[in-house]
C-alpha cells in the first residue's frame, strides 16, 4: 500500500495513473461502440434492447462498471493534479512562447480536450445512463436515443465533443504508450494503426449515431411494433 | 632561490613507483581532519576532489561557473591518449613517453612525463567504469584512432565530444561525494587570493559572484585546478570565462610561473570574421588530411577562389615540406600561415586566412565519403561562416588554443608555496613547449585521479598544522586588499569598456608575443603592454554595483592581471633567445626557417618568482636532464 | 541589418523584471546572437547603463551555459543548436526579436536573463553516477559493450545541460534532462547494479525541485540542441515504473 502511495505521489505515478484509466476507457470505448452500433440494425431497436438487457442484468459488467467510473474519476482528478501541478511550475509565463511551432495541436489541447469530454460525459451521463438506470424512464433506451437525437443542437453538440474526444485520443493513447515506456522503432508502425483505429474510427463510429438519427431516423415515425 | 623539483631516483620505470612507496600515508581515522580547497572543476579538479574525498579527506569546491560540469575541459574534442596497445601497433608506455618529450620539443621533466604515459592506462579503465560510453567496434571493444600525427592508433574517443563525456564522468564522480556529504560545492564563487600562513596556503578568499561578497575559506591545503590562460591573447579558442585569475594571484603569493611563454596555436580555427569577434572556433586537426591549404600566388588576389586556375595557387606547405605535405606539426602550419598571410597572401575579408581546400579529395574520394569523415565540421562551417565547403574552399587561421606554460610545480605537483597545489592545465609540467593532440585530457585526469591523491597525503602526514580560522588576521588582509582592488575598479568610471581594453591588449599580445616573436617585437611589446595598463587604470569603465552579479566586474578583474601577466609572458619571451615548440623567435631559425632550440643555453625551465610591486619578477632557473630521450632536431622535409 | 531587441532586465531574484526595448543598428548578418548582445552591451556600458547579463562560455555549443528564449522558441527559431551557435542571418532586417530567460519555478531568475539550474546538480547527485571509486576497476576492455548499445548510450550522454528541454516544455518538466542520464546508465553495463535506485533517486529529485509533468508533448526534443530523443524518456518511464513495482 505505502509503494503504491509513493508511486501515486510521484509525477510518473499519476501519469501512470492515467495511462492505465485511459487505456481502459479507450477499451470500454470499444465494447461502448460495439454494443451500439446494434442501434444501426433495421429493427427498430429489438437488438439493442436485448443488448441493454444482458448488461443490466449480468453482475460481472455491473462490478466493471464501478471500476469504469472510477477510472474515469481517477483519470479526471489526476489530470485535474498534473495540471495545477505544471501551472505552478511555470509562475511567469513568457511573453511569447511558441510551442504550435514544435508541437502537434493534439497535445497542446489535452487538458482543454479533457475538459470538454468531461462535460460531454456529464452531459451524456444525464441524457441517457441516469433516465434509463436511476431515475426510471418510460421510454426504453432505443426510444430516449431517437427522441435526443431528434434535436439538432443536441447532435451537432456530440459530433463536436466526439470530435474533441478524436483530439484527446490522438494526443492521450500514444502518450499512454510512452509513459508505460512501451515504445520501440520496430512496432512503431503497428501502433500508429492501432492508434488511429483508437482517435479516429471510434469517434467517428460515435459520432455516425447522433447524424444517423437526426437525417435517418425521424421521431414522428410510429413504432411498427 | 634553488628548485628542488624531488625527482626521484632510480631508473625511469621505477621512479613513481619507487616514490608511491616512500610517499608517508595519513592514517584512514585521521583523513577526515584535514579540510583540502580545490579550485576549479574541470578534468583536473573534479577528478581529484572526486578522489581526495573518496579517500576521506573533506573537500571544499570552487567554481566560477553555476555547476561544475561547464568548465572548459567540456570543450576538448579528440580524444585521449593511452597507451593499451589494443590496436596491436607496437604502443608502450615507452613509446607515449618518448612521443610526449620529443614533441614538447625537450623542454619537459622526464620524470613527469614517463609518470603520465604510465597512469594513462588507468584513466581509461576508470572512465569506462564510470559509465563513460567512448567509441567500440562491432565486437564490443574499445576503439581506438590514431590523432595529431601520432603513428600509433592510441587515441581513445566518444564521437567529436570526448572531452565532454570524460568531464561528465569526473563530474559524476564529484556528484557522487557531495551526495555521501563529503564535498561541499560552491558555485559562482571567483578565487580572488590564496591565503599563506605561517609559509603554508592554508586558504582562500572567493568572491560570491551573485551577491558580490568575499567570503573567506581556511583549509590545510589548497589545489588549484583553474586552467591556462589563452584569453590573454583576447581571440583563443578558450571559454569566454577562462582566466588566470587564480593562478596569477598564486604567483603573487609566492608561485613561482614556469614557461609562460610557451603558448600553442591551433592552425585549423575559423578565421575572425569582424571586430566583434568574441572568441574563435576551433576545428578538428583531422582535416588536414584530406584538405589542401594554398593562397594565391599573386598578393591580394580578389578573385573567388574557384576562379583561380590552378597554376595561380600556391600550396605552400606542400612546396616547402615535400614528405610532410599539409600534415606538418601544429606549430609548423600555423606560422606558415601566419607569413603568407604577412606577405600579402591572406585570402577572405580581412585577409588573415588561408585556402583549405577539398575539392581534390572530393573529386578522388567521392562527396560521400568526405561528407562521412567530415560532415559535422563542414556542417559547422556553413553555419558559421554561411559558404559551404563542399563548394568553395573553407578559409582557415590559426588560433590560440592550449598554453603549456603555468605555475611552475615539482614531481608532488606543489608550487613553491607550501601546500598548494596546481593540476591540470594551469601548472606547467608535463608537455614541453609543444603539446601533442589529445594530451592534455590525458595530463589532467592523470593529475587529479592517480597523482595528487598520493602526494597531497605526503604532505598532510609530515607538516603540522596549527588550527587556522578564518578571522586570521591573513585572512583579513587578503580579503582587505582584494576589497581595495574591486573598489578601485569600480570608481575608475572612465571611457573605454572592458572588452575594448582587452581587444587592444590581445592584438598585442598576438601581433608581437603570438606565433613568431622577435626581439624587437617582444621590447616594443614591453613598453606597449605597461601603457596600455596605465590606461586602464585611468580609463576603465565598469557599471553597476559590486554588491550584485556584475559582468563588467568579473571581466574587469581578469583582465587587469592579463596585463600583468601577458608582460610576463613578453619578458619570458625575450630572454628565452631560442625557438623551440610552441616558441618561435625569428632570430633562432635554419636557413630553411625551421625552429632551432639551443640545448647549451636553454635547456631548464624558466621559472619567474614575484618579489613584490618593486622588484618584480626574477628568473629562477630548474636545469632538465635528459637521460633516456637524447634531444635531436625535428626535421618534417 | 537593423534590428529591434525586447529584452528582459530583472536586477535580481527578489526584484520585479521588465521588458526593455533596444534598437540595434548595422548587425553583421555573420554575428551569433551573443556577439549581437555583445555589441549591445558596449552600447549599454558607453551609455553608463548595465549591461544585460547572460551565461555563456565556450561560444561553440558545448558547454550548456547559455540559453534564452528567443521569439518564444528556446535557443532562437529555426536551428536546432545552442544560443551561442545562431547566426543573425537567421533574423530578417527590421525584426522585432523578444529575448527572455528560461522560466520556470525550478530555474529562479538571478538576473536579467541568467537563470540558476542547480537543480539539475541536485538531481544528478541524487545518484545521476555510477559508484566506481578511484582505482580498482576492471580493464577497460573487460567487459565488452555492443557498438549499438554504446552508441545509444552516448546518443543519451551528449546531454549538455542547458536547460532548454525545460524552458520548452509547456510544464517546465525536466524529464529528458532526467532521462538522458538514466538511460545511458541504464544501458551500459557499470550502470546495472545502481540501475533501481538511481532511477527512483533522481525521479523524486525531480519532483522535489518542483519541475512539472510530462505530459508528452515533445516539445523538449525539438528544442533540445543535442537532439535526444525522447525514447529516453520512454526508457526513464519504464526503470522507474520496474523499479517501483518489481
Amino acid at each position: 500500500m505505502n509503494s503504491l502511495v509513493s508511486l501515486y505521489s510521484s509525477s510518473i505515478g499519476k501519469k501512470i495513473v492515467m495511462a492505465l484509466t485511459g487505456l481502459f476507457l479507450c477499451l470500454f470505448l470499444v465494447e461502448h461502440l460495439a454494443g451500439n452500433l446494434l442501434l444501426f440494425a433495421n429493427d427498430n431497436g429489438h437488438l439493442y434492447e436485448e443488448y441493454s438487457r444482458i448488461l443490466v442484468s449480468n453482475p460481472i459488467i455491473r462490478a466493471i462498471e464501478i471500476v469504469l467510473f472510477l477510472s474515469l474519476a481517477a483519470h479526471a482528478v489526476s489530470g485535474l493534479v498534473l495540471w495545477v501541478q505544471n501551472r505552478r511550475a511555470r509562475p511567469q509565463k513568457y511573453r511569447e512562447f511558441r510551442l504550435d511551432e514544435n508541437t502537434e495541436l493534439a497535445a497542446r489541447i489535452t487538458m482543454l480536450g479533457g475538459s470538454i469530454v468531461f462535460l460531454f460525459l456529464v452531459i451524456h451521463l444525464s441524457s441517457f445512463f441516469f433516465p434509463l438506470r436511476v431515475t426510471g424512464t418510460q421510454m426504453t433506451a432505443y426510444e430516449l436515443v431517437r427522441e435526443k437525437f431528434s434535436n439538432p443542437w443536441f447532435s451537432v453538440f456530440y459530433v463536436f465533443a466526439l470530435v474533441i474526444l478524436g483530439y484527446h485520443l490522438k494526443h492521450g493513447f500514444q502518450s499512454a504508450f510512452q509513459t508505460f515506456g512501451l515504445v520501440h522503432k520496430r512496432y512503431r508502425r503497428l501502433l500508429d494503426v492501432v492508434a488511429f483505429f483508437f482517435w479516429f474510427v471510434i469517434p467517428a463510429g460515435f459520432a455516425s449515431i447522433p447524424v444517423y438519427f437526426y437525417f435517418f431516423v425521424r421521431v414522428s415515425t410510429s413504432p411498427l411494433v | 632561490m634553488k628548485l628542488d623539483a624531488k625527482i626521484p631516483d632510480g631508473p625511469i620505470e621505477q621512479k613513481w613507483s619507487n616514490h608511491r612507496f616512500h610517499l608517508r600515508l595519513v592514517n584512514p581515522a585521521n583523513k577526515r581532519k584535514y579540510t583540502i580547497i580545490v579550485v576549479g572543476t574541470g578534468l583536473a579538479g573534479a577528478s581529484a576532489a572526486a578522489s581526495l574525498a573518496e579517500l576521506g579527506y573533506n573537500v571544499l569546491v570552487f567554481s566560477y561557473h553555476e555547476s561544475p560540469r561547464r568548465a572548459h575541459s567540456i570543450a576538448a574534442q579528440g580524444g585521449i591518449n593511452a597507451p593499451k596497445n589494443y590496436s596491436n601497433d607496437g604502443d608502450s608506455i615507452r613509446r607515449l613517453f618518448y612521443d610526449t618529450v620529443k614533441g614538447g620539443d625537450y623542454r619537459s621533466r622526464e620524470a613527469n612525463v614517463y609518470r603520465l604515459a604510465e597512469v594513462s592506462g588507468s584513466i581509461i579503465d576508470q572512465c569506462v567504469a564510470q559509465g563513460v560510453p567512448f567509441a567500440r567496434d562491432y565486437a564490443g571493444y574499445l576503439d581506438n584512432r590514431s590523432f595529431g600525427g601520432a603513428q600509433v592508433a592510441r587515441t581513445f574517443y566518444a564521437r567529436g565530444q570526448t572531452g565532454q563525456q570524460l568531464l561528465l564522468g569526473a563530474y559524476s564522480a564529484l556528484c557522487r561525494q557531495i551526495d555521501a556529504g563529503r564535498v561541499k560545492f560552491f558555485p559562482r564563487r571567483e578565487m580572488m587570493d590564496v591565503v599563506v600562513i605561517d609559509g603554508q596556503a592554508r586558504g582562500i578568499v572567493a568572491r560570491n559572484m551573485v551577491n558580490g561578497i568575499l567570503e573567506p575559506y581556511a583549509a590545510d591545503a589548497v589545489v588549484l585546478a583553474t586552467g591556462g590562460y589563452g584569453n590573454v591573447f583576447y581571440l583563443s579558442t578558450n571559454a569566454k570565462a577562462s582566466n588566470a585569475t587564480a593562478i596569477w594571484r598564486a604567483h603573487k603569493k609566492g608561485a613561482f610561473f614556469a614557461n609562460p611563454c610557451f603558448t600553442q596555436i591551433h592552425p585549423t580555427c575559423i578565421p575572425q570574421s569582424g571586430q566583434y569577434q568574441s572568441k574563435l572556433t576551433l576545428m578538428s586537426e583531422s582535416l588536414r588530411n584530406d584538405g589542401r591549404i594554398w593562397v594565391p600566388k599573386k598578393r591580394g588576389d580578389t578573385r573567388r577562389p574557384e576562379d583561380i586556375p590552378e597554376n595561380e595557387r600556391d600550396y605552400y606547405l606542400e612546396r616547402l615540406y615535400p614528405s610532410f605535405g599539409n600534415l606538418v606539426p601544429r606549430d609548423v602550419a600555423s606560422r606558415r600561415a601566419k607569413e603568407m598571410c604577412d606577405q600579402g597572401y591572406g585570402v577572405g575579408p580581412t585577409k588573415l586566412a588561408v585556402y583549405l581546400d577539398f575539392s581534390d579529395a572530393i573529386k578522388r574520394l567521392g562527396r560521400s565519403v568526405i561528407e562521412e569523415r567530415y560532415g559535422n565540421l563542414f556542417d559547422m562551417y556553413h553555419e558559421i561562416t554561411a559558404e559551404d565547403p563542399y563548394k568553395t574552399p573553407m578559409r582557415i587561421y590559426p588560433a590560440v588554443h592550449y598554453t603549456m606554460g603555468g605555475l611552475w610545480v615539482d614531481y608532488n605537483l606543489m608550487t613553491t608555496v607550501p601546500g598548494l597545489y596546481v593540476i591540470g592545465e594551469a601548472n606547467f609540467s608535463d608537455h614541453g613547449a609543444n603539446r601533442l593532440g589529445a594530451s592534455a585530457l590525458m595530463q589532467g585526469l592523470a593529475d587529479g585521479y592517480f597523482i595528487l591523491p598520493y602526494t597531497i597525503g605526503d604532505y598532510l602526514a609530515s607538516e603540522t598544522f596549527n588550527p587556522v580560522k578564518t578571522d586570521h588576521a591573513e585572512f583579513k588582509k587578503a580579503e582587505q586588499e582584494t576589497e581595495r582592488g574591486i573598489k578601485k575598479l569600480m570608481s575608475i568610471d572612465g571611457k573605454k569598456t572592458v572588452d575594448e581594453f582587452h581587444r587592444d591588449l590581445g592584438a598585442i599580445m598576438w601581433d608581437q608575443v603570438g606565433m613568431a616573436r622577435s626581439k624587437s617585437g617582444l621590447k616594443k611589446a614591453l613598453q606597449l603592454i605597461p601603457a596600455l595598463k596605465e590606461q586602464f587604470w585611468k580609463n576603465v569603465r565598469v557599471t553597476g554595483s559590486d554588491l550584485d552579479l556584475n559582468i563588467e566586474l568579473e571581466k574587469a578583474g581578469r583582465v587587469a592581471d592579463y596585463f600583468e601577466l601577458g608582460e610576463l609572458i613578453a619578458r619570458d619571451a625575450l630572454h628565452r633567445e631560442e625557438s623551440c615548440g610552441g616558441h618561435f623567435r625569428e632570430e633562432y631559425q635554419t636557413p630553411e626557417g625551421e625552429a632551432k632550440r639551443n640545448d647549451a643555453r636553454f635547456s631548464y625551465v624558466a621559472a619567474w618568482e614575484y618579489r613584490g610591486a618593486r622588484k618584480g619578477e626574477v628568473l629562477n632557473k630548474e636545469p632538465l636532464k635528459f637521460e633516456v630521450v637524447k634531444p635531436s632536431q625535428r626535421s618534417y622535409k | 541589418m537593423n534590428l529591434t531587441l525586447r529584452v528582459w532586465r530583472q536586477r535580481n531574484r527578489e526584484t520585479e523584471g521588465r521588458f526593455e526595448t533596444y534598437e540595434m543598428k548595422d548587425v553583421s548578418p555573420d554575428m551569433s546572437f551573443l556577439e549581437m548582445l555583445d555589441v549591445l552591451n558596449i552600447n549599454l556600458i558607453k551609455k553608463g547603463e548595465e549591461p544585460v547579463a547572460f551565461d555563456h562560455d565556450c561560444r561553440e555549443g558545448i558547454c550548456g551555459s547559455c540559453g534564452m528564449m528567443i521569439n518564444g522558441r528556446a535557443h532562437g527559431p529555426g536551428h536546432r543548436a545552442a544560443t551561442c551557435e545562431l547566426r543573425m542571418r537567421r533574423f530578417e532586417d527590421g525584426e522585432v526579436i523578444t529575448v527572455e530567460p528560461w522560466r520556470a519555478a525550478s530555474f529562479p531568475i538571478i538576473k536579467d536573463l541568467v537563470v540558476d539550474r542547480s537543480a539539475f546538480d541536485r538531481i544528478m547527485e541524487a545518484g545521476g553516477y555510477v559508484s566506481a571509486k578511484t582505482g580498482g576497476v576492471p580493464d577497460g576492455n573487460a567487459i565488452l559493450i555492443p557498438k549499438p548499445i554504446a552508441e545509444e548510450a552516448m546518443d543519451a550522454a551528449s546531454c549538455i545541460g542547458c536547460g532548454a528541454c525545460v524552458a520548452a516544455c509547456p510544464n517546465s518538466s525536466a524529464m529528458l534532462f532526467v532521462a538522458a542520464k538514466v538511460s545511458q546508465l541504464a544501458l551500459l553495463p557499470q550502470g546495472q547494479p545502481e540501475r533501481k535506485s538511481r532511477a527512483l533517486r533522481m525521479v523524486e529529485q525531480m519532483d522535489k525541485e518542483g519541475f512539472g509533468n510530462c505530459s508528452n508533448n515533445y516539445a523538449c526534443e525539438a528544442e533540445c540542441p543535442k537532439q535526444i530523443s525522447v525514447s529516453h524518456i520512454a526508457r526513464l518511464n519504464r526503470e522507474f515504473l520496474k523499479a517501483k513495482i518489481l
